[in-house]
């Protein structure tokens, strides 16, 4: 028999039974459009990470200090003061993986401009830093070489600070803030660059040379963090090791000493998360499989029943000529079609409910072709896998038998 | 000479129930030409059906030869048995046997789905042939719930015709009709008898084996007698005769 009598054949059947094929089918569409909504919630969350920590600057080194461990405790993280001006100086002649390195100390505190006020932090840091978060200046020029030795009173705002202390109508280029009481000029306004990954707004700061920081508001020798950016997105890793060499050696560590410091690459950091968002649509997937699994079993226990009620069908086709294979087929592509037409639905009915997700909860969402491409599939392999012993059973049946059976 | 469509020679057919064994055909022979109208008669349980099922190739027999148009059927696999089904063979059920929720022209075509060398316009029409044949030209799109005991079984008659079967089955088909519409299905079988079709009929009806030429009587699974009808009742006539009455 050829493929298009069988099909004819399958599709009759199913049109003689149109509400119970599209009740079998329910099973199929809901489990599909659940695999589809739950991988296009978990995929756009990774994605959505992954742009955002790539917008903080690809190449970037953060280099935190890091406590030894004392008497079984480790110390907070601020009150560990282990980077110094010397090694910021002995990475700038010995890391030869770098590209720009700046140290950073910052400060909470109020900013003040005429009768507005707003609680901000003031970041000190070196001239490359906004080469290292790769975030332009929207206008404005930002610090001189004269301005770090110095430790000039300039700064540079952030948007959430200029659209807090500033009226609409005003520049903030030129104009003198204060924070914590001290007169800054401000020389730059910074893009917005939005929230980070953690969902911390980037643009609630104040740049200014760390020197500035160091002499005028905290008081301290120490960094809270080096910035750095290695050459390429390549040598991140190279850089990295290197860095931690120099390090070790300017603080004089013995081998068995554990470093004092971390050295952390944006590769890493979206590893990390991507990991965590990779753990999610895995799971949200295997909820949904189980779904899809529970659809499968649906069609096999309708097309159980549908055998069994045809009986007497499949002994006149046997009589009139069918073969046990074409009635094998007839039954396994009744299968398929009800496992494909239930996906083909549920695929459209997943995207609609990601969409739906993405419009209506501003959850990120990404349809991703693969995840279409394999539900199908499995939609097929469903059909056929749940489809096989229930056509097995009618074509294999002897036709007198079945003939006679009411 | 005739061409033989049947020849059987000493067919046995035994079922074998745990200990007991039934023999329900013991040793049967005749021959079958072609044109020939045969029915088949003898009491329930003397191994009628359990004949026709083997003639249809539905069955094999346990012992015996059976030749269909010179093919030896006792050879054949189950696939083989298909083929011989789809190409020689037309059945006619007690019970109609059409497919619920499909039209007359569908199930008429049910057969030729199953060769593949008829396209699908051929199905068609000749469908639409064998519907014109037993005077349903009308029907075609009628679902079997649509239709009388009667016309449903002409259905069945058009569908065993559709794919020009050497031989005709019938396992009393007319065993669910009044007598008027049992004579009218006889009428239609005995002109596509004069045109030429071989037909074997098993009833247990005497006024029904009236209408053939031959019949062969069955007794447990033997032939009791094997005779020619001398006066081959026309069905046709016998309509006409019959008064047109309102009984109830
Ligand atoms: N599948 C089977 N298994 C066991 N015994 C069977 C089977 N089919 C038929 N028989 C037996 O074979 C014998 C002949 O049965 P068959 O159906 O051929 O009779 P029949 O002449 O068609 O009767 P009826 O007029 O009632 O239809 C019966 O004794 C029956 O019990
Ligand atoms: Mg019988």
């Amino acid at each position: 028999m050829n493929t298009l009598n069988l099909l004819r054949i399958a599709f009759k059947a199913l049109e003689r039974n149109k509400v119970r094929a599209f009740l079998t089918m329910l099973g199929i569409i809901i489990g599909v459009g659940a695999v589809i909504a739950m991988i296009a919630i978990g995929q756009g969350s990774k994605k959505s990470i992954q742009d955002q920590l790539s917008n903080m600057g690809s190449n970037m080194i953060t280099i935190r200090p890091n406590s030894n461990i004392t008497a079984g405790a480790r110390l907070d993280f601020s009150n560990v003061q282990t980077l110094t001006q010397q090694d910021v100086d002995a990475l700038k002649k010995k890391a030869r993986n770098l590209r720009y390195i700046s140290p950073a100390s910052s400060a909470r505190g109020q900013a003040i401009f005429g009768n507005s006020n707003w609680p901000t932090t003031i970041q000190g840091v070196g001239g490359e830093y906004l080469a290292i978060r790769n975030w332009p200046l929207k206008e404005g020029v930002s610090f001189s070489a004269s301005d770090l030795t110095t430790a000039a009173k300039v700064c540079m705002l952030g948007q959430t600070v200029v659209d807090n202390l500033f009226s609409n109508e005003q520049d903030p280029l030129g104009q003198v803030i204060r924070f914590n009481k001290i007169p800054f000029r401000v020389i730059g306004v910074l893009t917005q660059k939005g929230e980070n990954a953690f969902g911390q707004d980037q643009d609630d700061i104040i740049l200014t040379p760390y020197t500035t920081v160091q002499e005028r508001i905290t008081g301290s020798q120490y960094f809270q963090n080096i910035f750095a950016s290695a050459l390429d997105e390549n040598s991140t890793n190279q850089a990295s090791k290197e860095i931690a060499y120099v390090l070790r050696a300017s603080h004089k560590l013995k081998s068995q000493d554990e470093d004092d410091f971390t050295v952390r690459t944006q590769a890493e950091l979206i590893q990390t998360f991507s990991a965590t968002s990779q753990l999610l649509t895995v799971l949200l997937a295997a909820i949904a499989a189980i779904s899809l699994l529970v659809g499968g079993i649906g069609i096999m226990n309708i097309m159980y029943v549908s055998v069994t009620e045809r009986t007497k069908e499949i002994g006149l086709r046997m009589s009139i000529g069918a073969m046990g294979r074409d009635i094998l087929l007839q039954f396994l592509v009744e299968s398929i079609l009800i496992s494909v037409t239930g996906g083909i639905i549920g695929i459209g009915l997943g995207m609609f409910s990601s969409w739906l997700v993405n419009a209506l909860l501003k959850w990120p969402t990404l349809v991703a072709p693969s995840s279409v491409w394999l539900s199908f599939l499995v939609c097929v392999a469903t059909g056929v896998f749940f489809g096989y012993y229930p056509a097995q059973k009618a074509s294999r049946l002897d036709p007198i038998e079945a003939l006679r059976y009411e | 000479m005739k061409k033989k469509i049947v020849q059987i020679d000493d067919l046995k057919r035994e079922f074998i129930m745990g200990d007991e064994t039934v023999r329900a055909l013991q040793g049967i022979s005749f021959d079958v030409e072609e044109g020939e109208f045969l029915t088949i008669m003898g009491s329930s349980g003397s191994g009628k059906t359990t004949l026709l099922n083997i003639l249809g190739c539905l069955d094999k027999p346990s012992g015996g030869t059976y030749f269909l148009d010179g093919i030896n059927v006792r050879l054949l696999n189950r696939n083989e048995l298909s083929v011989i089904r789809n190409k020689k063979i037309g059945f006619i059920f007690q019970a109609y046997n059409l497919l619920p929720r499909t039209n007359a022209l569908e199930n008429v075509q049910l057969p030729l789905y199953y060769n593949a060398a008829v396209s699908a316009r051929a199905r068609k029409e000749r469908a639409e042939k064998a519907l014109q044949a037993v005077k349903l030209e009308s029907r075609m799109y009628h679902y079997p719930n649509q239709l009388s005991g009667g016309q449903q079984q002409r259905v069945a008659i058009a569908r065993a015709l559709v794919n020009d079967p050497i031989v005709i089955l019938a396992d009393e088909a007319t065993g669910n009709l009044d007598t008027r519409t049992s004579y009218e299905i006889m009428a239609l079988l005995q002109e596509l008898n004069h045109q030429g079709k071989t037909i074997i009929f098993v009833t247990h009806e005497q006024d029904i084996a009236a209408f053939s030429r031959r019949t062969i009587m069955l007794r447990d699974g033997q032939i009791l007698k094997d005779v020619m009808n001398q006066q081959v009742r026309s069905a046709k006539d016998m309509l006409t005769a019959m008064p047109v009455t309102n009984e109830y």
